[in-house]
């Protein structure tokens, strides 16, 4: 007797593992993309458009830039849609994508504290307001994790002329780690961070950090996608990953990224077309 | 702002409305680590018995190796299934990378030393009280060992709930092996990093309450039985 | 009433029988034969050697030195049981006790059923068949553990102390069944505290001390006239 409750448990257990692959049917592509456009919302908001239109589901991996082309030149990915151009240029050029097509921007912010130590407030310069921030020895916090944001900044210390090897201080902390858990850290520490625009907005977090410096060009961010290339990995779903870009750089595609917006502010400029 | 007291009121609204997306992520959340524990008991408890049981050369060595392997970090285990199942690894045929599946095989691999283990230590014991009484009955080594899964059930029900205890509660494996995918592949603790990594720090709190909750009241509920079953089978 | 046998476990014959754990020597050359149809009582002081002894015959421990043979075969056969001094008794119900011990020699079913209910009704516990047995009393236990080496039919039953923890109506409901069992043509190795029980039941006795087989003798001549001093000095002390 004691028996039969023991067979049932199991049965209901092994039931359970025999209804886990319930949805193996759907039509879905995967989609490598990075946290900040993940946690930004911009996902949530396309996917059900983009889902209605085309009947494809489209799983989202939401990673670092650097991972995320990894993850694709593995195979683990359809298509791949992050915002390095450079490490995008590689992987092309690797033969692991089969075309670049620019879908959008949004742009990077410096963030600080509103006591502003370095006296950056209201800068339309970035590379002139990474200077003073470094001058001052103020706490920069970093992503260090080869992500595109990690890329941009990298690039933006090195135009501004410092040599951040030399000059690794105190003051710049190397989280190692995506865009939220960065600004947890620079909002615990009162630090100054490089941000994507739309992870700030949606990021709840702030304590007493604000915007300090925007608006610079040389700020804008580039979001590019790419089909992995099927002469590389043979099972990647060329048609439905394709639709997925097709749509993306189509007027629908572009006038549905135009429309997400957050606390009335858009996130993401389409410029699909130029 | 007071996270604590902000952070109980977010967990209690998400369970009195019944929030269905949050309904989903405890669904899968329990399914994977459910089934995950089952194929573990189905590894762990007869390993574990026939280590405690048979004598065999290098059955030292295995029994250290399983209670080391009791530590391995989620990390390192997410990272070597992933590598597995990747398309490009030996196992990328199967396709299962980024699904539930995935989930279920590094959770797996991640608590099978924890019930091999101690369903060891616990097997071991009752051999020492049952062995000649066994091999006088005329039980060989298998049978022996079937027999001693079975007498010590209620024991062993606590090792179950210490090995579901861990996979319900690890991030670091079935982030990697998962992708953390909304709706497919996203369970509680991916939800709890997601949301502290936006900064919803509350609701992260919150998400981790009702976690424990849940273990809380499985606990109670498995104790209960176990109670009860005592009493009656001693 | 024990069936025809393919292996005979008779005669049991240890010849110079030693056991030792480590460097101790709990045993030391026993000469002793269980003969078809006896009933042999082994008694002596605590820690003389009598459970060792019992084991050995059981062939649960092999001898460190010396040989014991079964039939005239090396191995133990199937067709002994024992009754252990501390009954060790499977977390289920006391008929599905019996019910594991005839499984593992091949008896299921209609037959099963039958020597379950004969077992139980045999040691007083029909009422209790459902119960758990880890639940009975030390007394109740004991009794089951006794059926379930009955029910096996075994041609040898081996007794270690089985009346050491219970009343005296119940020591002598289990001699009662003791002497039935014997009667019906099984052998007997049993072994006892219990002085006027060894002389109501015994055929003979084998005296031990310090492990050593000190005296075996007709049971009637050892009570009556001990050959060994040790022997005497022991039954004397049970007479003080
Ligand atoms: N596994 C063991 N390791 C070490 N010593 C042992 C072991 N088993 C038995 N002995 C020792 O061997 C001796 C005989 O033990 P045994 O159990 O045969 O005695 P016994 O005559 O049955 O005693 P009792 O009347 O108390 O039941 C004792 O001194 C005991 O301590
Ligand atoms: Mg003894």
């Amino acid at each position: 007797m004691n028996r039969r409750h023991w067979f049932s448990l199991a049965a209901a257990a092994m039931f359970a593992m025999v209804a886990l692959p319930a949805s193996a049917q759907e039509k879905f592509i995967v989609v490598a993309s990075t946290t900040s456009t993940e946690q930004s919302g911009l996902f949530k908001h396309l996917l059900p458009l983009f889902e209605k239109d085309s009947g494809i589901k489209v799983r989202v991996v939401a990673v670092g830039t650097g991972q995320a082309l990894d993850m694709a030149r593995r195979g683990d990915a359809d298509v791949v849609f992050v915002h390095d151009q450079a490490a995008e240029e590689k992987f092309l050029n690797e033969g692991f994508g089969v075309k670049r097509s620019p879908v959008m921007y949004n742009d990077f912010v410096v963030v600080g504290p509103k006591s502003d130590p370095a006296k950056v407030a209201g800068s339309h310069d970035i590379l002139d307001a990474l200077r003073k921030i470094e001058t001052a020895k103020a706490t920069f916090v970093s992503r260090g994790d080869k992500s595109g944001t990690h890329a941009a900044e990298l690039r933006y210390w090195k135009a501004a002329g410092v040599d951040l090897a030399a000059n690794k201080g105190a003051w710049y902390k190397d989280t190692g780690s995506g865009m939220g858990p960065t600004l947890n850290t620079a909002s615990s520490m009162n630090g100054y961070a490089l941000t994507d625009r739309g992870t700030w907005l949606s990021f709840k977090n702030r304590g007493d950090l604000t915007i300090l410096v925007e608006g610079d060009k040389r700020l804008f961010n580039q979001y590019g996608v790419m089909l992995v290339n099927p002469a590389k990995h043979p099972h990647v779903k060329v048609d439905l990953g394709q639709k997925f870009i097709d749509w993306l750089v189509s007027s629908q595609g572009q006038a549905a990224i135009a429309g997400y917006k957050v606390g009335g502010e858009q996130l993401f400029f389409p410029n699909a077309n130029g | 702002m007071n996270s604590f007291s902000e952070s109980l009121v977010v967990a209690a609204s998400l369970v009195s409305h019944f929030d269905p997306n949050l309904l989903e992520i405890v669904e899968l959340s329990l399914r994977v680590s459910l089934t995950a524990t089952l194929a573990s008991s189905i590894l762990g408890l007869p390993l574990g018995a026939a280590i405690a049981v048979g004598r065999f050369p290098g059955g030292q060595v295995l029994t250290v190796l399983l209670n080391s392997l009791m530590g391995l970090p989620p990390v390192v285990v997410g990272l070597v299934v992933y590598l597995l199942l990747s398309h490009a690894g030996p196992l990328g045929a199967l396709g299962i990378l980024f699904t539930p599946a995935a989930m279920v095989v590094a959770q797996t691999i991640l608590i099978t030393p924890i019930i091999a283990a101690l369903s060891r230590q616990i097997v071991a014991d009752a051999w020492g009280e049952y062995r000649e009484q066994l091999v006088s009955l005329g039980a060989r080594t298998f049978r022996a060992a079937l027999t001693l899964i079975w007498d010590t059930r209620f024991s062993l029900v606590t090792v179950l709930l210490a090995g579901f205890g861990r996979a319900i509660a690890e991030v670091g494996a079935v982030m990697i092996v998962g992708g953390n995918i909304d709706g497919v592949t996203r369970v509680m603790t991916t939800t709890i990093a997601l949301e502290t990594s936006k900064g919803d720090l509350p609701l992260a709190l919150a998400l981790g309450l009702v976690l424990i909750t849940i273990v809380v009241v499985l606990n109670a509920a498995t104790q209960g039985i176990r109670e009860w079953a005592r009493r009656r089978y001693g | 009433m024990a069936e025809p046998s393919p292996v005979a476990s008779l005669p049991i014959v240890c010849s110079g029988g030693e056991v030792r754990i480590g460097q101790t020597r709990i045993l030391s050359s026993i000469n002793l034969t269980i003969e078809p149809g006896t009933s042999t009582f082994v008694i002596g002081p605590n820690g003389s050697g009598k459970s060792t002894l019992l084991r050995l015959l059981h062939g649960l421990l092999a001898p460190s030195q010396g040989a014991v043979t079964w039939g005239g075969r090396v191995g133990p056969p199937v067709r002994q049981a024992m009754v252990f001094q501390r009954a060790v008794l499977l977390r289920r119900s006391a008929a599905a006790n019996i019910r594991y011990a005839l499984r593992l020699v091949g008896i299921v079913g209609a037959e099963a059923r039958k020597r379950i209910d004969d077992a139980l009704a045999e040691v007083g516990l029909k009422a209790l068949a459902q119960r758990s047995a880890r639940v009975l009393s030390g007394g109740e236990q004991q009794r089951l553990a006794l059926a379930r080496a009955w029910a096996l039919r075994p041609e040898v039953l081996f007794l270690d102390e089985p009346t050491a923890s219970l009343d005296p109506k119940a020591t002598r409901a289990v001699e009662d069944i003791v002497r039935g069992i014997h009667a019906r043509g099984t052998t007997i190795v049993m072994s006892t505290h219990n002085l006027p029980q060894a002389k109501r039941l015994a055929g003979s006795v084998v005296f031990l001390d310090e492990g050593r087989l000190v005296e075996h003798s007709p049971a009637h001549e050892f009570f009556a006239s001990p050959r060994t001093p040790e022997a005497a000095a022991f039954l004397e002390g049970e007479r003080l």
